[in-house]
């Protein structure tokens, strides 16, 4: 494309069937105690 | 949904529903803008929106840019429809399990400061340090209650952890014994303010430790002012040397200096390059959580100039990355192609739920920022959740339950925001914190011109 640079390929709709397991880390256990960050978390089920 | 902006050079298009970032040129820029205010893509609208940009760009180049966004449309990376609300409300009705605990290890602390939500480690009740046995109790409760999960999370958190550094070493020394026995992996975690920090702690902590948490502020006077001793001396001095040594013996890996920024400190950029400079590679440094009228709060007004630093923290980093001097902000963190599945980015942080607090006595609350308000006791480590009810409230509590989150282009990235932030400042665990959703919102548009950034520094190598 001329005019449009994608910086990602992984899509959020395509998580939904193998989602949710549950093995990701907690994000207040990572280095935010006040304020909830989830998207900077990594998937363990990839 | 769409969310547009333009930071450091770059146009950027957030796909909010696809989590699809683009980054593109003017003219897009505007079109997709156009095609936004008319409710979105509507192929009897195109013809008019061609003419509309041709007014301010040459046609063809236009038509061009329309194919291309037609494109993305068809493949479902823009203007992408939510479709998550029906799935996640049967998510969250299945059985949770915990698979977390912050345990309050020591309710007594070494220093005094200013900002503790923790009322200088007590949590507004008597000094107390958790036994052993308390602890087994709540490794048991975790491991029984943890269903199908094998990583299992237990912090160790204050007041100050140190404080009570044998039962810690016991607790994880049980831990372990049990990992085998059940199946499971304990991720141990501990926050501490250095105070105390040695090398007997630290061999341990590099050996045990999943991640460390080491509390300093930043530079000199922020910090000392902020984070004093008792009798009011400053403690940077002390623990700044323990911190830098604590970091190299981990290979600058698997732990953060994480800082506070207050009204007194909204140059809080100077901080964060502050530590930085001193040396430390995994930073976070986050706005502090205060009640309404304390000096040292956040207000509305502190906004712009706020903003105006993460922009400069952010065009930093970027440019410290190019010349190899680069250093993690956990706040500018994202991951676009490793990141959460819709289901964790939509149910929230797990408190109440996945995630609980654990007193020195054994006393259950919903997450260590609830601690102390009788309101929100669940149980205990002994008995078990003995109020589900409030636990299910928890359970409801994610994006769809909060009004401002369904049209707020970060709710993937905050899945909702804090509980208890909403709690202190709505009454309301399904509130939401205007001023840390606004913080939040800058902070998720920073980190992905990093990306932009550093996607564009690859093409041109």
């Amino acid at each position: 494309m001329k005019h449009i640079r994608t910086l990602n390929t992984k899509k959020l709709q395509n998580t939904v069937k193998k989602g949710g397991c549950g093995e990701c880390q907690t994000s207040c256990q990572s280095a935010c105690k006040t304020s909830c960050t989830v998207g900077n978390q990594s998937c363990e089920n990839k | 949904m769409i969310h547009q902006y333009k930071n450091n050079g770059y146009a950027i298009v957030l796909d909010v529903n696809s989590g699809a970032i683009h980054v593109v040129d003017d003219l897009t820029y505007d079109l997709i803008a156009c095609i936004d205010r008319a409710g979105g893509p509507d192929p009897a609208k195109k013809e008019a929106q061609i003419a509309e940009l041709s007014a301010v760009y040459p046609r063809e180049q236009v038509e061009e840019a329309y194919a291309e966004v037609e494109t993305l449309v068809a493949d479902e990376s823009l203007f992408t429809r939510d479709s998550y609300e029906p799935y996640i409300t049967d998510f969250k009705k299945r059985p949770t399990v915990v698979k977390a605990l912050c345990l309050h290890i020591a309710h007594d602390c070494n220093l005094a400061c200013r900002y503790c939500f923790a009322g200088e480690g007590e949590y507004h009740g008597s000094r107390a340090l958790m036994s052993f046995e308390v602890g087994k109790a709540a490794l048991d409760f975790l491991i029984a209650h943890s269903g199908q999960r094998r990583n299992l999370e237990v912090d160790f958190f204050g007041g100050e952890p140190l404080m009570n550094w044998q039962v810690v070493k016991d607790l994880v020394a049980y831990g372990r014994s049990q990992e085998k026995l059940h199946d499971k992996s304990f991720r141990f975690t501990l926050t501490t303010n250095g105070v105390l920090l040695d090398d007997e702690v630290t061999e341990f902590c590099n050996r045990e430790m999943a991640n460390v948490v080491l509390s300093i502020d930043g530079r000199r006077e922020v910090h000392d002012r902020m984070r004093p001793f008792r009798k009011g001396a400053g403690s940077y001095d002390l623990i700044v040397p323990k911190f830098l040594k604590f970091a190299e013996s981990r290979g600058q890996e698997r732990y953060y200096v994480r800082g506070t920024f207050t009204h007194h400190n909204l140059d809080f950029s100077e901080d964060v390059l502050h530590l930085a400079d001193l040396g430390f590679r995994q930073i976070s440094v986050e706005p502090v959580v205060a009640e309404e009228g304390a000096d040292y709060a956040i207000r509305r007004e502190d906004l712009p100039r706020l903003f105006a630093e993460y922009d400069r923290l952010a065009a930093e980093m970027a440019e410290r990355k190019q010349n190899g001097r680069e250093f993690q902000f956990f706040h500018f963190m994202i991951d676009l192609e490793g990141g959460p599945c819709v289901a964790k980015r939509l149910s929230g942080c797990g408190s109440g739920t996945e995630y609980l607090a654990v007193t020195p006595w054994g006393d259950l609350y919903p997450c260590h920022q609830f601690v102390g308000n009788e309101k929100f006791l669940l149980g205990n480590v002994r008995e078990g959740i003995v109020r589900q009810e409030v636990c299910d409230e928890f359970k409801r509590c994610n994006v769809y339950a909060k009004e401002n989150c369904r049209t707020c282009f970060a709710r993937f990235y905050c899945s909702g925001g804090c509980a208890a932030n909403a709690y202190n400042f709505t009454g309301d665990i399904c509130g939401t914190y205007d001023i840390g959703c606004e913080l939040q919102k800058k902070r998720i548009e920073c980190a992905i011109m990093i990306k932009a950034a550093e996607s564009e520094s690859a093409v041109g190598q």
